[in-house]
């Protein structure tokens, strides 16, 4: 049975995608059948991140309506045989979405696949909700800012009322949080809410801090998820939270200042 | 009077008294010129017609007393119901327009100074109860984990909360509200006019705190406390906000 991630923020611009990206991608590369759905109806980007726009023949929105075959839309990663991408419709709107049809393409996923990662996009209407309406685990991404702490305060208690699992009063969803683009001497100054001033507001299980990083404009641009660039600070730090998403132990970096020019210094690693 | 033995044991009753909020617009009076009025009243309805059919409406007289202005209430009556509007209240007026209102068979609401939209409203509906605490029925209702911004929370008894309340979330009880970590949010207790209800927090940083609708927002509570255990309750219809000591 698949395990379904949404990774979710309320918020836009905060890095939904290049997460999603950089975990289905992670979970890929440790040799898991993986698949990451982008819900973003209209404002389709995933397929860019992961370098894959040239080959998008059907979306999400053609499986639904019967255009399609799931396996007609979906596309093998370039880089990564294990990773397949469905990307969304950039003509339509989210309501073209519905939760049968969802509902659907996560069943027939879930027997082939072994992660199924929904990048959802920001807000929290119709397509923010399916996104995380089946989902078992949370991914919420948040920045070390007043607004996008709220809003992902606001996403966990949509996530705690109106998902299948709260309707139908199973288990409730797994919670994480990914705090990006953190950037240790900002809030040294005072600019930035540390992570202790955003998890006294959220309290949830820390995943992983990714540093603010120069690699994630470049690896968004070229088409290659920050992951595969292992030299980079946000590659390592994703390949950190993929691991303890995976359940290994591994001391949490990138949080302190020093510890990051040490890093710097001694050529990464 | 008789009962049918079978609905006796029946357990529900055959009615029940509810509060729910709404909003109703307000009809602030400010002139005794009636021709004028049913001009311009005239004129607003016709920007909105869909929303203004058949809504019902309370007659605010406050600034036309200020002008000492007296206005004969049965032919402004006669004016707001023929623009399609139904007059449910009145307030802010004269003894003689109260009682006027009364024989009518319209309500006169709660003084018109506003102190807190919400509980103001159910104000309308249901006149506070005498200060018998809470119902025999009433329940307590216990959340174990934070409750986040956009959430809310409604407990016909009381409410205890183990958990922080987030900046954005709105947790309402009839009787006491009890929260086990950080208050971001909104409290109300004593919603249903209960002046004995009170409030606990193990720490307060509140957009908003209400009992009974007397009601203070975070700049006026700024600096009184943090960090510490409080309690609020209502003193000669002010809030006091007191460490637990």
């Amino acid at each position: 049975m698949a395990r379904i991630i949404v990774v979710t923020s309320g918020k836009g611009g905060v890095g939904k995608t290049t997460t999603s990206a950089a975990i289905s991608m992670g979970l890929a590369k440790k040799g898991h059948k993986t698949v990451v759905i982008d819900f973003d109806v209209g404002l389709r980007n995933l397929d860019l991140i992961m370098g894959c726009e040239r080959r998008v023949v059907y979306d999400i929105i053609n499986v639904i309506n019967g255009e399609a075959s799931l396996n007609q839309a979906l596309i093998k990663d370039k880089n990564c045989n294990l990773l397949s991408i469905l990307p969304a419709s950039q003509t339509r709107n989210k309501d073209a979405l519905t939760q049968e049809g969802v509902g659907k393409i996560l069943e027939e996923l879930s027997k082939e696949f072994k992660y199924i990662v929904c990048d959802s996009p920001a807000g929290i209407e119709q397509g923010a909700h399916l996104a995380m309406y089946f989902a078992d685990d949370a991914f919420i991404v948040t920045n070390p800012e007043v607004s996008s702490v709220r809003d992902s305060d606001r996403i966990l208690g949509l996530l705690s009322s109106k998902s299948q699992r709260a309707e139908k009063n199973e288990e409730p969803i797994k919670e994480y949080l990914i705090l990006t683009r953190y950037a240790p001497e900002r809030v040294k100054s005072g600019e930035m809410l540390s992570l202790d001033d955003v998890q006294d507001i959220l309290s949830l299980d820390l995943l992983g801090v990714i540093p603010e990083s120069k690699s994630v404009l470049t690896a968004s641009n070229s088409g290659n998820p920050v992951i595969l660039d292992e030299k980079s600070d946000a590659g390592q730090a994703y390949s950190d939270i993929v691991a303890r998403y995976l359940g290994e132990t591994r001391p949490h970096r990138f949080i302190d200042g020093k510890k990051g020019l040490f890093r710097k210094l001694f050529g990464g690693g | 009077m008789t009962i049918n033995p079978q609905n006796k044991s029946y357990s529900s009753p055959a009615l029940e008294f509810k509060s729910t909020m709404f909003s109703v617009p307000v009809l602030g009076i400010a002139s005794d010129d009636l021709p004028l009025i049913e001009q311009v009243l005239n004129e607003k309805i016709k920007l909105a017609p869909e929303f203004f059919k058949h809504s019902p409406v309370i007659l605010d007289f406050q600034d036309a007393n200020k002008k000492q202005l007296t206005i004969a209430l049965d032919a402004l009556l006669a004016i707001v119901r023929k623009a399609g509007l139904f007059v449910v209240g009145v307030r802010g007026g004269s003894e003689e327009q109260h009682q006027k209102a009364i024989d009518l068979g319209i309500a006169v609401t709660a003084n018109s100074e506003i102190k807190a939209e919400l509980p103001k409203a159910s104000k309308i509906i249901t006149a506070p109860k005498d200060d018998a605490p809470v119902n025999d029925d009433s329940t307590t209702v216990l959340i174990t984990k934070p409750i986040r911004s956009g959430q809310r929370i409604y407990s016909h008894g009381d409410l205890i909360v183990l958990a922080q309340v987030g900046a954005g979330a709105e947790i309402l009880a009839e009787g006491n509200i009890h929260i086990y970590g950080t208050l971001r949010g909104r409290a109300l207790a004593g919603v249903q006019g209960n002046v004995d209800a009170r409030i606990f927090c193990s720490d307060l940083q509140a957009e908003l705190i209400s009992i009974a609708g007397h009601y203070k927002i975070s700049d006026d509570i700024q600096g009184a406390v943090s960090n510490t255990p409080i309690q609020i309750y209502l003193q000669k219809n002010a809030l006091v906000i007191k460490p637990i000591a």
